[in-house]
């Protein structure tokens, strides 16, 4: 990713990024939050931002959501001018601040669901290309079935967009949200080794994962503060 | 080929899951600064080419289903930056182009798009965008067949902004900080704009109007222009008639029945003599 569209240089950003990535179902929302409480209780400065809340196109987003209007390619922009609100007022200024943030996805979920969609692959990655390189971004990998299980046993119901029922894949939910996350699995697999993924295996106990995390997180801290003080 | 009678094709890299191979129509774009005279002129040669029995769809700026609230109340918070300011736009235009200007391609209107492309790349680039990054998010844009440019100098636009309506905080480019006073400031964002467009004309081929001119000299010399394009359109669907007529005219086969009478839908004045 490169720093395009006059966003700043990591340089000027003494802050640290990491970012959770993953499938629905994956477990990444729980580890996060995990390493949330672990980073406060040590003492640190954190803040965490979630995927499509910003308040800026929320309207629209749930117009075009309630009403099927969205296509894969409005689909994508909505989700990219929502992270770049999000960029500009929750994650930039924090990190300028020296603070941890913690965002729940990222733009690598743009690049796996929209290319799932069916849009131009170097056009969604030259879309985020303002967007800043992550400190560590973690993929919690797991087998479809087990978030589809997941999934189905959390919840009554699968929203229509969350299983690409707009792509016509298959007119029963679950059917649909199978070989969508599907597709947007492959997409995560392609990137892992292109966008140097921490790649936690999200099968293991809750613990275990988080153990992996927080090794991986501390070394990201001891890293820096070598380098601040050589 | 002129560039009018390019093949439909993207700026970029386009929708890979819309076929845009069989669009019939032709899309006219009007580009030119704000406070031009943009909009009269497209009601008045939508009007002209409707008396003339053309299917016409106008489409504009901001005007989507999906985004337009979203981009008045944004415009009204005033807290949009460079960045989701071009994204709203890309939004806004995605939606229009998807779901208003193709389906009207390929039933063979006329589409009047009221700015394009050129207008977020113009606020944009004098917003500090990266012009290569705006070029590529628009990518998925159709080429159009004509792009009309209402060519004014500033201190011509100033006096008629002035008696239509005002100075409005976008239009004076507030947002950017470039003084406090609205006047200046409307003047020299204007300007910067202006000098886009100039520059854009020349790359992407625009056809040039004065727009410093009366609206009816205007609109005669835009009539003129699109005349011809339509023209030259039927021709060049004619042609590809035949050519796919051909080999069944020369044929001994036993061939299925014409279809040149439905293909081209009739034309109205000006016939082909051909």
């Amino acid at each position: 990713m490169t720093s395009a569209a006059g966003s700043s240089g990591r340089t000027l950003l003494p802050g640290r990024l990491i970012v959770v990535e993953g499938i629905d179902g994956s477990g990444k929302t729980t580890q996060i939050k995990l390493l949330h409480k672990w980073l406060e209780a040590q003492g640190q400065q954190v803040f965490f931002t979630e995927w499509n809340s910003s308040a800026l196109v929320r309207q629209a987003t749930r117009r075009g959501k309630r009403k099927n209007l969205l296509t894969p390619t409005t689909f994508s922009l909505l989700h990219a001018t929502d992270f770049a609100d999000r960029l500009t007022y929750h994650i930039i200024p924090y990190l300028k601040a020296g603070m941890t943030v913690l965002a729940d996805r990222y733009v690598y979920t743009a690049f796996a669901r929209d290319i799932a969609r069916g849009v131009d692959a170097r056009w969604v990655k030259d879309l985020y290309a303002f967007a800043m390189k992550p400190d560590v971004a973690f993929y919690f990998k797991v087998p479809l079935d087990v978030a589809v299980d997941r999934i189905t046993s959390a919840r009554e119901k699968i929203k229509f967009y969350e299983a690409g029922m707009d792509l016509g894949l298959s007119p029963d939910p679950v059917e649909s949200f199978r070989l969508f996350q599907g597709r947007v699995l492959e997409e995560y697999g392609r990137m892992a080794a292109a966008h140097s993924f921490q790649v936690i295996d999200g099968t293991r106990s809750i613990d275990s994962q988080q153990q992996k995390v927080r090794e991986i997180v501390a070394r990201l801290f001891d890293k820096r503060r070598l380098t601040e003080a050589g | 080929m002129k560039a009018e009678q390019a093949p439909r094709q993207f700026f970029g890299h386009g929708l890979p899951y819309a076929d845009i191979e069989d669009l019939k129509g032709t899309l006219i774009t009007i580009e030119g600064t704000d406070g031009v005279g943009r909009s009269t002129q497209v009601r008045l040669l939508k009007e002209w080419l409707e008396v003339q029995g053309y299917g016409v769809i106008e489409t504009g700026w901001t005007r989507s289903e999906l985004m337009s609230e979203t981009i008045g109340a944004a415009k009204a918070g005033h807290n949009l930056n460079q960045l989701t300011f071009s994204l709203l736009y890309a939004t806004d235009f995605a939606d229009r182009l998807e779901k208003i200007v193709i389906p009207a391609l390929r039933s063979g209107f006329v589409v009047l798009a009221d700015r394009y492309i050129f207008t977020a790349y113009a606020r944009s680039v004098v917003r500090g965008a990266d012009p290569a990054w705006i070029r590529s998010v628009f990518g998925f844009a159709l080429v159009p067949n004509m792009t009309l440019y209402l060519k004014i100098g500033v201190d011509e636009l100033i006096p008629r902004v002035l008696h239509s309506r005002g100075i409005d905080y976008w239009e004076a480019g507030m947002d950017m900080h470039i003084g406090i006073d609205l006047f200046e400031s409307f003047r020299r964002y204007q300007w910067r704009l202006i000098r886009e467009y100039n520059k854009m004309s020349r790359e992407f081929g625009f056809v040039s109007v004065n727009a410093s001119r009366s609206i009816d000299e205007i609109q005669g010399r835009i009539r003129r222009k699109v005349q011809a394009l339509l023209q030259e359109r039927k021709t060049q669907a004619l042609t590809e008639n035949l050519e796919t007529l051909r080999p069944l005219l020369f044929d001994e086969e036993p061939r299925p029945q014409g279809r040149v009478e439905t293909a081209a839908p009739a034309p109205i004045s000006g016939v082909l003599q051909t």
